[in-house]
């Protein structure tokens, strides 16, 4: 039995980085310590959280016994608990890394940030409301950014201000949305306006608002313009973090808004976004391929991936929950590789003090576990067997393959193809010998062992698959409208 | 026979376990630990041999070996050994012994060998997954595995020229995996079901989905003819040439080609059922593209001076004995076809084990420098005659064995230009290969060698002396005995007789 009320557990997944966060920005020592301890705990706590809903079903927490609509309302379902726990593990390994990687003065702000960013994505994922979605949206954003600043080298400051006035706009899109909504229908809560009719240029109004705006944090093609930047210029826990976790966030509300709120309004936009997102695939690939720089072609990998998510979109209205699982599957997979990705290139740059492909030398015998964290994401980023990119595609492909939809196939495949030619075009300078540049620098034995468990977990999920398609489909979350019934 | 359901579930597990685990050990071995590594090789590689004794006594007796796991939703990861299976696993688990010896030997002294092993054992148990995959995606699923974990091997030098050889082998093997994936998906939404069957599982399907079988035929042997080197698909085979001389062996006769040419097997006869795919009509279009690779790769080794290169299209046309075997459809053709598996193997790993000695003791690589090299590397150079008259076709070699069955099956079922086919490939390997046992045997030393190295207990170190001949013994002797219950040829025709014509 687990010695914290069930009651106070969601509230807890929210207060403990909360606190967390807080007290390193208070302390002014040992900040690393109780950074990982808070994190560790968080993973702790979505331990028990699934295990309790596998036990009994989603279920709901009014905070306060304050019911909707006039208090905060927390849901649980299946999909919640699976992004929760992709981002307490994900965060535990980028908070065991960042103990080792952040100088003492770059802690202090490293890891209040860093906690408030976990606090409001666990804020994100158990929201249920409209307008609660739009206050953990912006606090997530703020803090990424803050992130992004963080280093406070020239490129990083322009990249973070490219990003923060983007995830601004979003926001604000985002936010226009739902007052439209909220002045037609009275309310924010998702399954209400769900049911209630809107009247349909309100809702057409409504849902496009909204959907530009979490495009633009999600960072589909063609507004993936601030991505590369931001991604690569921050430091590598903070570009390890945005990559995997955060632009993540945005398809998670898009989801949500999709299955529940506007299903009809979505499919029709399902063949446009399907297309945007095929392009993202291919034009992430492409620029991905002609980087000369490391952290940059993992950041235009991203924009590649973040691909997949949409270019599956047309292939859920006739596939329904089976796709999603599909999807979901893919961002799983991707968080833990590219957070993986982005630390082992964060070490090759910490030890030869350059991430320049072409000049790296002898990176599999210098440091052979982060050549292995490289080696087991690339597999998962290039959708080979075993790993969970691979399950995702073969769903995918089967589903597209189904309907018929060869396009979608083609994409696919293409896309896997120029993911090899990326990921090997890194691979084959860690094999081989290049020109030596300086003096090489230690890196610590955590910040290899971080970014190789994570690798090592996005093969697992290749043989997970079928437990977490089980564990997303507890509450039936890709079913419109079936909350009624926890 | 009755056994023990958890050891029947087991046994495919510890198998490909005796070599995964060695390996992963072996990753985190210091540079130093000599010893320790190469006992564990050497258990890793022991323990695999008695455990496929063991099995092949089980499957003798009609014992079912099975270990099931859902990996995706309806589509389970299948381990089973059956007579093909063992008849795949069988040569590898001994080849991979002689090997790791021959690798042990090879690169003593030099950087990197505990990456090496690792990954050497990552590339047999991959082969070892090939070999008992039970359906389509367990097949996909080791075999792109085989793709990656021989891909640092084949860099291992880490030069700039490996790098090319490396980008070789990516472009032809990951465009091999993709038409895989496309041809199995595509399958599978067709018949439900990507397990292997004898007879194959698409032949209950409506004659309307006859033209998409066809072309997920060709998408399936597309992605496998990359590694079983089919025409235009080679390419990728004699460039991988920079590698070490074991690693040559691993891809030429234990692991990669051999897992291409049984996946042909397997799809043929277990997904699409040998008689199926003859009424398709797919069947000869592959035996005149096995042929034409026969006849291409032999011509194409006569202009070669280089003695890996030469050997390495000699690859290309060998291994198409087996497609052909397969694609003439019929019992005593598939025989030769089967068999081939096995002597080509054997032979050809006599073949670079002799070039790596050549090479390593006398800086010998090309056949121009091959002049009266047998008398000072007798031994090397009678393992290499055995092996090379047995390509030609000699008896009592075993390569004489293979062209015997495919001779009679292509005149079995009518189809008598093969033996036309076969014969010119006889003729044009004596073309590429005597010439080289008589510069070996018969001309005068032009002088000294290019990089001599002595080694004072024979011509050269014992672990790299005895491995090839022993390989080239078993070659003799698979055609000699090739009527003893278990050899080869037998187990071969246990595999056409269970898999093929049982109703």
């Amino acid at each position: 039995m687990s010695i914290v009320s069930p009651l106070v557990q969601p509230v807890l997944l929210i207060a403990l980085p909360l606190v967390g966060s807080i007290m390193a920005f208070l302390l002014s020592s040992r900040r690393a310590t109780v950074g990982v301890a808070v994190v560790a705990g968080n993973l702790g706590l979505v331990g028990g959280l699934i295990g309790r809903l596998c036990a009994t079903g989603p279920w709901q927490h009014s905070v306060g016994g304050w019911g909707a609509p006039l208090g905060i309302d927390l849901y649980l379902d299946g999909l919640s608990a699976t992004m929760l726990a992709m981002t307490a593990l994900v965060s535990l390994g980028i908070s065991a890394y960042s103990a080792a990687y952040f100088s003492a003065t770059a802690a202090r702000h490293f890891w209040p940030l860093w906690l408030l960013l976990l606090a409001a994505m666990n804020a994100l994922f158990l929201s249920r409301d409209l307008f609660n979605l739009y206050v953990t949206l912006e606090l997530v954003g703020i803090a990424a950014v803050a992130l992004t600043a963080m280093r406070g080298q020239r490129d990083a400051l322009v990249a973070a201000m490219r990003y923060l006035l983007t995830t601004l706009l979003g926001s604000m899109s985002y936010l226009l949305g739902v007052a439209l909504l909220y002045h037609s229908v009275g309310s924010v809560d998702m399954v209400l306006i769900g049911e209630t009719p809107v009247p349909p240029p309100v809702a057409a109004a409504a849902f496009a608002l909204m959907a530009v705006g979490l495009l633009l944090k999600t960072a589909l093609f063609p507004f993936h313009f601030w991505l590369p930047g931001a991604h690569s210029s921050a430091s590598a826990p903070v570009s390890a973090a945005l990559s995997a976790l955060v632009v993540k966030v945005g398809f998670y509300i898009l989801l949500r808004l999709w299955i529940e709120v506007f299903p009809a309004l979505a499919d029709e936009i399902a063949g446009l976004l399907g297309f945007l997102g095929g392009v993202a695939v291919l034009w992430g690939s492409l620029q991905a391929i002609l980087q000369q720089r490391a952290k940059m072609l993992v950041a235009y990998s991203t924009v590649a991936q973040l691909g997949y998510f949409f270019l599956a979109l047309p292939l859920v209205a006739a596939g329904g929950s089976r796709v999603w699982g599909a999807i979901v599957l893919l961002v799983l997979a991707h968080a833990l590789a590219k957070a993986a990705m982005f630390m082992a290139a964060g070490n090759l740059l910490a030890f030869a003090g350059h991430d320049r492909i072409r000049d790296l030398d002898r990176v599999v015998q210098r440091m052979p576990l982060t050549a292995a964290a490289l080696g087991l994401a690339g597999v998962s980023i290039m959708g080979l067997p075993p790993s969970g990119g691979f399950s995702g595609k073969w769903l995918l492909l089967q589903a597209s393959l189904e309907q018929g939809n060869w396009p979608i196939a083609l994409v696919l495949l293409l896309g896997g193809v120029l993911a090899a030619v990326y990921v090997f075009k890194l691979l084959e300078h860690i094999f081989t010998s290049g020109t030596p540049t300086g003096e090489p620098r230690a890196v610590a034995r955590t910040m290899e062992w971080a970014p190789l468990m994570l690798a090592i977990g996005a093969i697992a999920l290749g043989f997970l698959t079928t437990t977490v398609l089980d564990l997303l489909a507890v509450g039936e979350p890709f079913v419109p409208g079936r909350r009624d019934d926890y | 026979m009755i056994i023990n359901p958890a050891f029947s579930a087991t046994l495919p597990v510890a198998l490909v376990a005796s070599s995964l685990l060695p390996g992963l050990i072996i990753f985190a071995l210091a540079e130093e630990s000599v010893r320790l590594r190469t006992a564990l090789n050497l258990l890793g590689a022991l323990s695999k041999l008695l455990l496929v004794a063991l099995m092949l006594w089980g499957v003798y007796h009609e014992a079912a070996f099975e270990t099931r796991f859902e990996l995706l939703p309806g589509l389970p990861l299948v381990l089973r050994a059956d007579a093909l299976s063992l008849l795949f696993i069988t040569l590898s688990a001994q080849l991979w012994f002689l090997t790791t010896i021959y690798a042990v030997g090879y690169l003593e002294g030099s950087p990197h060998r505990s990456r090496f092993f690792g990954f050497f054992s990552l590339c047999v148990t991959a082969t070892v997954g090939v070999a008992m995959a039970g359906n389509l995606l367990t097949f996909i699923l080791f075999y792109e595995m085989l793709t990656l974990s021989t891909y640092p091997l084949v860099v291992h030098r880490g030069t700039a020229v490996a790098r090319r050889a490396g980008e070789a082998y990516l472009l032809y093997t990951v465009l091999g995996g993709v038409l895989l994936l496309l041809g199995a998906v595509w399958l599978y939404t067709l018949t439900g079901t990507l397990a292997f069957r004898p007879q194959g599982v698409v032949g209950d399907l409506d004659a309307r989905h006859h033209t998409s079988l066809i072309i997920i035929f060709v998408l399936l042997i597309g992605g496998l003819g990359v590694k079983a080197a089919l025409l235009p698909l080679h390419g990728w085979l004699p460039k991988a040439m920079v590698a070490p001389a074991p690693v040559s062996a691993l891809l030429h006769a234990v692991a990669v080609v051999k897992a291409g040419a049984f996946g042909i097997v397997r799809v043929v006869y277990d997904i699409f059922g040998i008689q199926f795919a003859a009424t398709l009509g797919v069947m000869m279009p592959l035996a005149w593209l096995a042929s034409a690779t026969i006849i291409y790769g032999s011509v194409r080794a006569l202009f070669q001076d280089d003695l890996k290169r030469r050997l390495a299209y000699s690859t290309v046309s060998q291994v198409s004995y087996i497609a052909l075997g397969v694609a003439l459809v019929g019992p005593l053709a598939s025989v030769g076809g089967l068999v081939h598996l096995v002597h080509q193997g054997l032979m050809k790993i006599t073949l670079f084990f002799c070039a790596g000695n050549l090479a390593e003791t006398l800086g010998i690589h090309k056949i121009s420098e091959m002049n009266g090299v047998a008398r000072r590397m007798p031994w090397t150079m009678t393992a290499f005659t055995v092996a090379s008259l047995g390509m030609i076709g000699v008896p009592p070699i075993a390569g004489f064995i293979s062209k015997w069955y495919l001779s009679l099956g292509a005149m079995e079922v009518g189809a008598d230009w093969v033996l036309l086919v076969l014969a010119g490939s006889s003729a044009l390997n004596a073309l590429y290969f005597l010439p080289i046992l008589y510069r070996a045997w018969f001309l005068e030393p032009a002088g000294d060698w290019p990089q001599e190295r002595h080694y004072p207990r024979a011509e050269t170190s014992l672990a790299l002396l005895i491995p090839p001949v022993i390989t080239a013994t078993l070659a003799l002797a698979a055609g000699l005995l090739a009527s003893v219950p278990a050899s080869p040829q037998e187990w071969a025709k246990l595999v056409v007789l269970r898999e093929f014509l049982d109703p």
